[in-house]
């Protein structure tokens, strides 16, 4: 048989990670027509299918000079997919998508430069979780610093908006700028121009990129993800309001000021500032009992969580907060600049409200509101004539004034049905955190942040404020129990696992009544 | 109007002879059926093959100039039984579909087809939808070949042979009378390359000859006695017809190597990857020279034998690449040999895996074991040999500083920081678009089972699969395309809960008005089918079907659903004609899963896809705007303020542009929900807010482009007002800042 002679030539090997539709299709096409243009051979593949709908996706290219493949009198066999460790440049367009090269091996620390965008597009299992259930960001930075050769992360999603075009030409640049490629800046710009659509916006972000990239440090500083800490001013201008702000400064430990700063601007925007004044006045009572179990060793926890979740609860959601929020002159200027509205044009915003009979009747005042609750001819009346789906255009005239009227209703609220309801609600917590505080510190902390379950409107609330009142029936048990904290903990966490409270309840059941799973028919596997 | 255009790329369709086509590997196999003188094509949509479909349909000018008709099928069957044309006449014929699923489709036809054989080229171009980027079951189409005695093609992946083995297929198929089946795997199809044109040639017998000049030929038709002689005339003239023809053409190859005494056997197809895998293991070079001797099959049915023999021969061992399952190469391989009394050993699966896709990793793993055990020296040329253990080893020491530079080919997934990121890296699965109408359907399911609790839902193919997915969590089970509602049809007892079927408009019409609503209403079926209308097959890129609204020049659309399904015999029948309205759809299915009336409750739930719509809708608007008329751009969005970072809209809606956000707010430490600048204004969240009773963060935004002097007018006096109104409220507020 003959001898067999190798001719030298290795392909540059480059995989483009994308979601379907942003556009990684297009950055593979242009990195082939550059090259094609410089004279060198190259191949892309794809696998689009149904991947093209918002699923995660790659791309995969091989350039090889053409001289190469004269020399050696053939063309180019190229590979149809990347290969785990054999990858030079690796392009993701989003931060997530650049785990999932390194999962996939993609990422070697001699060979890869990764290129990624540390804009996220949350995956719906992030957003759908009950509280946060988004994935934390640096864990793939801390990843790529070690896995590659060289690692350039910023957020070309906003350098292409800024732009004002897409992340396909703002990855382009940052791969000009990384010299990960040898072709010219020339030739890349150039690349573009060819294309012929939205050529200036493309150069636009194509740059923004480029100098990006090209003045990137030597490794990608950690994405910041801690929440701003409340700023607490010297003083306030108004003198009842400095009196609020003075005792907090001379009564409370300093590691609460934040939280109790932020409460009290909640509250007084809420209601006003006697309310506030009273909600310091509850706070008081916690610091009191926190001092005398040793609370200053435990960085006050008692005090801060007492002081964020109360003033959540004071300031619940009504229909008389809604309105203000909605009518309010800095809302109508958010809206405008969200949709990225322009001075000549007009915005006009439609709310989509669904009173409920429960609703109607917190507003009133607490015996009337009773009444009509407990009414059948009445309350059945209003329910089939006012609860319904509503679209109220707040920037009309008459729907306007309406919420402003409805708004202007604070000054009445506190003789609300609504208002009698969630003070009693409020009590019994807080005389339950404050009861245990004095056998259990930890515990009580723990029972503090079970509040943090109350939220939402309507059904969503009544389903939230039902898992919270089981929670804390379960808290009335565990009382006295040595792991009672840990236990109440593992418990929250169990009811903001899903919607329907199924973790809660099967936990509920194991815990307190040691009750076995639920018989019914299984499928063995596979 | 298909999802993708290829008006552009169309026309490299007509480059002269002789030049170099530089494109996708699919319009590179349409300029080869032209080169090949196809006189009709047809076929179905289906990824990996949307494409060839979306090409042959913007290329029609240019097919109706070389007299080559093409039609979009109404399934795979039919596409299959339109090569009935090729039978009697010498008309070369293509047809193409998504394989396996397809091919199912289309056995009854290519059975028959197969049997009574065939005059002109019958060419069937299988997109093997097969590992990653797939969509459907994972199996194999090489068994129809068997089956019904049809040729496989399996070329290797560059464009040039590709784009060979079409014409040789035609040629094969004539000269063996014999439907040939060409596959192409996803990436092939999808590969960007070049080839060297030759030029368009016109069918040598059109069809129109053939309808005014008709032929029959009893012996050609699948009916005793013909049946049993067509099965003795495969064995006896037409396989060794193709062996002849496979060996004299040299459809398969042969590559020298200087290694004597070991080789490979190869698909086509899996060529390059095992080139790439050689490469890296010091065996091959950038361009297809290698060590080791190779018999690359472009034709994977039939084996030839003879072949096989020859390059066995002097060998003491060869091993078998066969990607998938079962492994009838390989088999067949063995009873080759031992028949033959060749001893030379057969390795395959058994340093192959079994299942599975053959990447390049999973080659490479493979054709190193087999070197191990045959010529080991051959490896302890490169120093890639254990360089995984090396670099394994190094980082256990935790001195990566130290780790000499590794070859290429070591991954280094075992990294604690990069498993780490299981934790983090969600997975993202295709799902349903921004502003899909098929959403609010789903969330007015879900909405419906929180009333009437949770019912037996059987699923479809198509968009609307995406159901069973998170946030929605619907659906039990798929059976295929078009059987939605077949699949509910057992559940036809009497009950409390009736079964939910989902279909699709694109399977409706390929075969779910006589198997699902059909046979519902002959088997008096009382459960509840909601038929998703949303004017095109968009699963597979947005093409026109019969009821698609769009205006088509070739086809005829505007077909109602609704016509045809009452024409069935189905008395109860809703459309409704906004999917969005949820609280609507909600009460309709509430309705139709409670009424007394007997037989199937239909609902029509009609929608344009949010992808077709916006890529119609968007330039007219661009237009509009530009030329100074007003016009209104709807968005929507959440108040943070209001919103308290539950996420129960996003667990009824699951839009890519419906989101979260940290909320800036140091008392809300969830994050909120917020809507991103991708929102297309569909209204679905403000809708389901509202239908599901969930909170009033969400408003819709009218941006008014071009105000009128109305609008002005207008503006100006709500401004004052309102403007008067705000700043007195404002100045409570600063008054008592903190």
């Amino acid at each position: 048989m003959s001898k067999i002679v190798f001719h030298p030539g290795t392909p540059i090997k480059i995989a483009v990670l994308a979601m379907g539709g942003q556009g990684g299709g297009v950055l593979a096409d242009w990195i082939v027509d550059m090259a094609e243009k410089a004279g060198w051979w190259a191949q892309t593949t794809s696998v689009p299918g149904v991947a093209q709908r918002t699923g995660a996706t790659i791309y995969y290219l091989e350039l090889l000079p053409e001289s190469d493949a004269h020399a050696a009198g053939k063309p180019p066999t190229l590979a149809m997919m990347p290969t785990p460790g054999d990858l030079d440049l690796v392009v993701a367009a989003e931060l997530m998508e650049a785990g999932r090269a390194m999962q996939r091996g993609l990422v070697t620390p001699d060979r890869t430069t990764l290129i990624t965008s540390t804009h996220r597009s949350y995956s719906v299992t992030e957003k759908a979780a009950l509280g946060n259930g988004i994935g934390d960001p640096n864990k793939v930075i801390e990843a790529g610093l070690e896995a590659s050769k060289r690692m350039l992360a910023f957020d070309l999603q906003a350098l292409a908006e800024k732009g004002g075009s897409v992340i396909s030409a703002s990855l382009f640049g940052a791969v000009a700028g990384s010299g990960a490629l040898p072709f010219s800046r020339e030739a890349f710009e150039e690349t573009i121009r060819d294309s012929g659509k939205g050529v200036e916006a493309s150069l636009r972000a194509f740059a923004l990129g480029f100098d990006a990239a090209a003045q990137a440090p030597a490794a990608p500083a950690r994405i910041d993800t801690s929440r701003p800490a409340p700023d607490v001013p010297e003083k306030a201008a108004n003198p009842k309001v400095d009196a609020l702000l003075q005792r907090v400064k001379r009564e409370f430990p300093q590691a609460a000021h934040g939280m109790l700063v932020a409460g009290l601007r909640r509250l007084i925007d809420f209601q006003d500032i006697a309310y506030a004044s009273e909600y310091l006045d509850q706070i008081a009572k916690v610091r009191e009992l926190d001092a005398a179990k040793g609370g200053e060793a435990k960085g006050w926890a008692l005090t801060q969580a007492m002081a964020h979740r109360l003033a959540v609860a004071k300031s619940y959601d009504d229909v008389i907060r809604v309105a203000d929020l909605k009518t309010r002159g800095s809302r109508f200027e958010r809206v405008r600049k969200e949709v990225g509205a322009k001075a000549d044009q007009l915005v006009y915003t439609t709310e989509f409200m669904h009173p409920r009979l429960e609703e109607i009747c917190g507003t009133l005042p607490a015996g009337l509101g009773r009444w009509l609750e407990n009414s059948k001819t009445v309350g059945g009346f209003v329910k089939r004539k006012m609860e319904h789906g509503r679209r109220v255009e707040t920037g009309t005239l008459t729907w306007f004034i309406a919420l402003y009227l409805l708004s202007g209703m604070r000054r009445f609220r506190r003789s609300t049905l609504r208002h009698q309801i969630e003070t009693a609600g409020i009590n019994a917590w807080y005389e339950r955190v404050l009861k245990n505080a004095a056998a259990d510190y930890d515990f009580a902390v723990e029972i503090a942040h079970c509040r943090r379950l109350v939220k939402g409107y309507s059904g969503t609330h009544a389903r939230s404020g039902d898992r919270f009142a089981r929670l804390m029936e379960a808290a009335d048990r565990l009382a006295g129990q040595a792991d009672a904290a840990a236990t109440l903990k593992r418990l929250r966490e169990a009811a903001m696992a899903d919607e329907e409270g199924r973790q809660l309840e099967t936990q509920l059941g194991q815990l307190l009544r040691g009750a076995p799973a639920e018989a019914g028919f299984t499928r063995q596997a596979a | 109007m298909a999802e993708r255009s290829f008006k552009k790329e169309v026309q490299q369709l007509r480059i002269p002879a002789g030049e170099e086509f530089r494109g996708e590997g699919i319009l590179a196999i349409t300029k080869a059926l032209l080169q090949s003188g196809v006189g009709y094509v047809g076929g179905y949509q289906g990824s990996p093959i949307s494409h060839l479909m979306d090409v042959l349909a913007d290329a029609n000018e240019i097919l109706q100039e070389l007299d080559v008709h093409f039609e979009t099928s109404a399934s795979e069957a039919t596409a299959a039984a339109m090569l009935a044309a090729s039978v009697m006449y010498p008309i070369r014929g293509a047809v193409t579909w998504k394989s396996t699923v397809g091919t199912n489709v289309a056995s009854d036809a290519l059975a028959n087809l197969a049997s009574g054989g065939v005059t002109g080229g019958a060419l069937i171009i299988i997109g093997e939808d097969y590992g990653e980027g797939s969509s459907i079951m994972q199996e194999r189409s090489h068994a129809f070949a068997m089956k019904s005695q049809m040729w496989l093609l399996d070329p290797r992946p560059n464009l040039e042979s590709i784009v060979q083995s079409v014409e040789d297929g035609f040629e094969l198929s004539e000269a063996s009378n014999t439907p040939v089946m060409l596959q192409v795997r996803i990436r092939s199809c999808h590969v960007h390359g070049r080839f060297i044109t030759k030029e368009n040639k016109r069918p040598r017998y059109t069809l129109k000859q053939a309808l005014e000049n008709p032929v029959r030929d009893t012996s050609r038709i699948v009916l005793p006695p013909a049946s049993f002689t067509h099965e003795h005339e495969k064995i006896q003239q037409r396989w060794p017809a193709a062996v002849k023809f496979i060996r004299e053409k040299k459809l398969n190859e042969f590559f020298d190597g200087d290694v004597e005494d070991v080789g490979l056997i190869l698909q086509g197809g899996l060529y390059n990857g095992v080139i790439r895998a050689l490469q890296l293991l010091g065996l091959a070079d950038s361009f297809g020279n290698s060590r080791l001797p190779m018999y690359v099959m472009n034709v994977t049915y039939p084996v030839i034998d003879e072949e096989v023999i020859d390059f066995c021969k002097g060998k003491r061992a060869v091993l078998m690449l066969e990607e998938g399952q079962p492994d009838y190469i390989e088999q067949n391989l063995h009873a080759i040999l031992r028949k033959n009394k060749v001893d030379t050993h057969l390795s395959g699966k058994d340093v192959l895996p079994m299942a599975g896709e053959y990447t390049t990793a999973a080659m490479k793993t493979g054709l190193e074991a087999f070197i191990k055990a045959w010529r080991p020296e051959l490896l302890t040329t490169h120093e890639a040999v254990a360089a995984d253990e090396v670099a394994a080893d190094a980082v256990a020491a935790a001195a990566p500083a130290a780790a000499k530079a590794k070859p290429a080919g070591v991954p280094i997934t075992f990294h604690p920081k990069v498993k780490d990121l299981a934790e983090v890296v969600p997975p993202r699965p295709a799902g349903f678009c921004v502003g899909c109408p098929e959403r609010p359907i789903f969330a007015a399911m879900k909405l419906a089972q929180q009333d009437l609790g949770p019912h037996h839902v059987s699923c479809d193919i198509g968009c609307h699969l995406f159901s069973i997915l998170p946030p929605f969590n619907l659906g039990a089970t798929t059976m295929g395309y078009g059987l939605g509602a077949a699949s509910s049809s057992a559940f036809n007892v009497k009950s409390g809960k009736r079964s939910i079927s989902v279909m699709g408009d694109g399977g409706f019409w390929h075969n779910g008005l006589t198997s699902g609503i059909g046979n519902a209403v002959f088997n008096k079926n009382d459960g509840v089918i909601i038929i998703v209308d949303n004017y095109y097959s968009s699963a597979t890129g947005g093409q026109d079907i019969l009821s698609s609204r769009a205006e088509n020049a070739d086809r005829s659309t505007k077909n109602p659903i609704e016509n045809a399904i009452r024409g069935a015999g189905v008395k109860w029948v809703r459309t409704i004609d906004r999917t969005y309205d949820v609280a609507r759809v909600r009460d309709t299915l509430e309705e139709a899963l409670t009424t007394t009336t007997d037989g199937p409750k239909v609902i029509i739930a009609q929608s344009e896809c949010m992808l077709n719509k916006q890529r119609r809708i968007k330039p007219i608007f661009t237009k509009a705007v530009k030329s100074g008329q007003r016009a209104v751009k709807e968005r929507f969005g959440v108040d943070p303020d209001v919103c308290t970072g539950d996420h129960a809209c996003i667990r009824l809606s699951g839009c890519p542009s419906l989101s979260v956000k940290d909320s800036g707010d140091p008392l809300k430490e969830d994050p909120v929900a917020h809507v991103d600048n991708g929102c297309v204004g569909c209204g679905n969240c403000g809708e389901v807010a509202e239908a599901a009773v969930l909170c009033p963060s969400f408003y819709r935004a009218d941006i008014i482009h071009n105000p009128n002097r109305g609008d002005r007018l207008m503006a100006k006096v709500r401004k004052a007002v309102i403007g008067f109104l705000q700043r007195r409220r404002a100045s409570r507020q600063a008054e008592y800042a903190l």
